[in-house]
């Protein structure tokens, strides 16, 4: 029995937790109504640093906590104004750590000449570790990390193997996505316009 | 506090090993560093530098192998031995092999450190430890054929010898792994081996009936020897380890890790990739703690490369550094109780503080455990205003209340102590032949932690203390370990405090980097303990060698001697207060 005051003191912890997601229900009760701890809203608040109070978990899939602009998923294509920005100049497969980027180089169909854009592009996304290093080193902002996490398939192949079609997402996608990089990018453009503009 | 570092002591030691040895030493000729041994004086040389210069701790063994001329020096094997005093940087031995017929005395002997380390020298590049006890493969089967790291060694689908592969671009047509590989036919046995005959040498006692085993009775006590096999799957051994107990009654005779489940070549890998791609692949050695992996491989590469880091790239570093201790610390106190039996009520309370800090290394690095964040000359991104306000709040408001709950809770709970006080006592003279580091070598009272030791980035600018406490048992670990989080949060307040503005990056990132010829050692005070990366340069955009000493795997090293006596109820506990990854132990 030596061992009881601290037995109860531990589980003290763990009681205290319990009933503290219950106080907490009840204040969000008054202030919203029923249910109002849960709605999306109140997710910065339950997880902050300070803030949270009682249970501290995360219902998903029904409740998502929100991805940081940073965050990588996996690569994809901006297309901008029906065009890619992709030159095919190879960077992020040679870059690329497990090798998962395959290009093929478009030639121009009457002279032969190569063109400064892909003809096939594939990730294989079952190899991608997602390092980001391809939209690191890309010199034309033209592959960027997406936030999609749930990729599950049944078919490796058919689902993982993203060739251009699936790769290939409108400039308004990464706008949505990557807010601050793209503010910076616009700037960038309007300051290169600008200084042209000059000359 | 900051103790003086020693300056570069290789000439000092090398005059006097010349009077004590003539002709058996002398220094290694550019771009490589330290000083070559004579095979035939190697244990009488270290054997010298151990006790009379002071050179008590060898921390990594390394085999390379040259089967052409690199850097100007013959073909050869080469084994290579990083040994360290109290304070200062590396004495770095080298010891030449024959091509035809590999073979270097043994260490162990001299530095019991040496055991695991020369069992995986011989496994992977196969230079044979003259009067190594049990030189066993460590990290490969029986049935595997050749040694890896021999660069004449190929696998059965091989590809090409360095990445980046020509099939990628600009005519690049994609193949599936698995077609690449198929399953059943990507393996090769030795000459005149079979998986039907095959019994297992690297396993003396594993497979045997059990009677077999229990033949040896006690005639004083009656009881069985009897063969326990924990693992490799078991929720104890947090990961795939396999231990091999001998049980004489309840208590433990001989415990053995069985190590390799895990194993992926990591360093073959390593010699494949580019210098930067291998800087996602550190991430997954020590899966837990993903920013202190880059930190020593960038760091040795920097040191190479002569690149110095903008300062507030120092200071995020120490900031990322210092928080991964943290959350080390914090999951291993948490474990600990896991497997003490309070299930999961002290481990999800620590998990919940490690979400905090995957948070902010999700918002600053761009994913929570993978990190990938440092590069050659700085890191990736800044910090931004939102990220610094999140470590402000965490490192002066939520983490501090946290320790102290824990310490509130566990540090005088009499249930905690009866299982850990004088459990698995580690004496201090052990933890330094041993080659332990980390809060198991502080935790037997050696003050020895290489941010003070052998300061690297700018931790000696920081105020903190070394923790140390004297038993050496779980208690001891536990208690460093709680310390340590209390000055990591130090560090961190003082470090966020100052953080000065300015770029994070030393000249423009680039993706293919120029590393001039040569040797490099870059370790740092991993929450583990010493984590080394050995890299070695032919100026090539691949690395030569690429050598991990990973903390976990060499202080597994001294577990059956810390099991001796105890119950399995007591192994699963000295397990979880060594702290291990097998990430790190396999590679």
């Amino acid at each position: 029995m030596y061992a009881s005051l601290h037995l109860v003191k531990s589980l003290g912890i763990t009681f205290r937790r319990f009933v503290e997601t219950y106080v907490d229900d009840l204040r969000w009760f008054f202030k919203g109504g029923f249910g109002a701890r849960y709605r999306p809203d109140t997710l910065p608040i339950r997880q902050s640093p300070t803030k949270s109070r009682g249970i501290f978990t995360v219902q998903y899939p029904a409740e998502r906590l929100p991805l940081p602009e940073r965050f990588r998923g996996f690569p994809f294509l901006i297309e901008e104004e029906g065009k890619l920005r992709c030159t095919a100049c190879g960077t992020c497969a040679r870059v690329c750590p497990p090798q998962c980027i395959w290009i093929v180089r478009a030639s121009d169909p009457e002279t032969g000449k190569p063109l400064r854009e892909p003809a096939e592009f594939y990730i294989d996304i079952s190899i991608c570790m997602q390092c980001g290093f391809c939209a690191e080193f890309c010199p034309f902002d033209a592959i960027k990390m997406g936030h999609e996490i749930e990729i599950a398939a049944f078919d490796r192949e058919k689902d993982l193997l993203l060739d251009l079609e699936r790769l290939r997402k409108p400039l308004s996608y990464h706008a949505q996505i990557h807010p601050t990089e793209y503010a910076a990018e616009q700037e960038k453009k309007q300051a290169r316009a600008a200084a042209r503009a000059r000359k | 506090m900051a103790t003086e570092v020693t300056p570069e002591p290789t000439d000092e030691v090398l005059t006097r090993l010349q009077e004590r040895f003539p002709g058996a030493v002398e220094a290694a000729p550019e771009p490589y560093e330290g000083l070559i041994v004579a095979r035939d004086h190697l244990v009488d040389v270290a054997t010298f530098l151990r006790d009379e210069m002071g050179y008590a701790y060898l921390s990594d063994v390394v085999g390379v192998d040259y089967p052409e001329e690199v850097n100007g020096l013959p073909p050869r094997f080469e084994v290579v031995y990083h040994l360290f005093r109290p304070v200062g940087g590396p004495l770095t031995l080298h010891v030449h092999a024959d091509r035809e017929n590999p073979v270097v005395p043994s260490l162990v002997p001299v530095f019991p450190s040496a055991n695991f380390q020369e069992r995986e020298a011989w496994d992977l590049v196969g230079i044979r430890f003259e009067g190594h006890p049990d030189l066993r493969r460590i990290l490969l089967w029986d049935g595997f054929d050749g040694h890896p790291l021999r660069k004449d060694w190929h696998e059965v689908y091989y590809e090409e010898e360095k990445k980046p592969f020509g099939s990628r671009w600009p005519e690049g047509h994609p193949v599936m792994a698995e077609s690449r590989t198929p399953l059943g036919r990507n393996l090769r046995y030795p000459p005149g081996w079979s998986p039907e005959d095959w019994r297992p040498t690297t396993d003396p006692w594993g497979y045997r009936p059990h009677d077999e085993v229990a033949e040896q009775k006690n005639p004083a006590m009656p009881v069985d020897r009897v063969v326990l096999n924990m693992g490799p799957h078991h929720p104890s051994t947090h990961g795939v380890l396999r231990l091999l107990a001998t049980l004489e009654g309840e208590r433990i005779q001989k415990l053995e890790p069985m190590l390799g489940f895990l194993h992926r070549c990591h360093e073959k890998i390593g010699e494949r990739n580019t210098w930067l791609g291998n800087i996602p692949y550190t991430d997954r050695l020590d899966y837990v703690c993903s920013m202190t992996n880059n930190w020593p491989y960038v760091l040795a590469v920097e040191k190479l490369m002569g690149v110095e880091v903008p300062e507030r790239a120092e200071y995020i570093r120490v900031i990322m550094g210092e928080f991964t201790r943290f959350l080390n610390h914090a999951v291993s106190v948490g474990f600990m109780c896991n497997d003490l039996g309070i299930y999961f009520t002290v481990m999800l309370y620590a998990l919940e503080e490690r979400e905090f800090i995957l948070d902010l290394f999700e918002m600053t690095a761009g994913s929570r455990m993978m990190c990938n964040y440092m590069r050659f000359g700085g890191v990736a991104h800044d910090m931004t205003e939102e990220a610094v306000a999140l470590a402000r709040e965490l490192a002066f408001e939520r983490l501090p209340r946290f320790i102290d709950k824990v310490d509130a809770y566990l540090t005088e709970n009499e249930i905690f102590r009866a299982r850990t006080v004088g459990v698995g006592v580690l004496p201090p003279e052990q933890a330094v032949a041993y080659g332990c580091t980390g809060p198991l070598l502080r935790g037997s009272g050696v003050p020895y932690d290489i941010r003070r030791a052998d300061p690297y980035s700018i931790y000696d600018e920081f105020d903190f203390e070394i923790i140390t406490a004297p038993d050496g048992d779980v208690y001891s670990r536990y208690l460093v370990r709680l310390g340590e989080m209390r000055e990591s949060l130090r560090i961190l307040q003082q470090a966020l405090n100052r953080l000065p503005d300015g770029p994070v990056m030393a000249g423009k990132k680039k993706a293919t980097v120029k590393v001039p010829p040569g040797e490099s050692y870059g370790r740092i005070e991993a929450p583990k303990g010493e984590l080394g990366f050995y890299i070695v340069s032919d100026g090539s955009p691949n690395p030569y060698r690429y050598h991990i000493r990973a903390p976990s795997f060499v202080n597994l090293g001294v577990m059956g001697e810390l099991c001796r006596g105890h119950l399995i109820a007591d192994v699963v506990i000295i397990l979880a207060s060594i702290d291990i990854t097998l990430g790190e132990v396999d590679r």
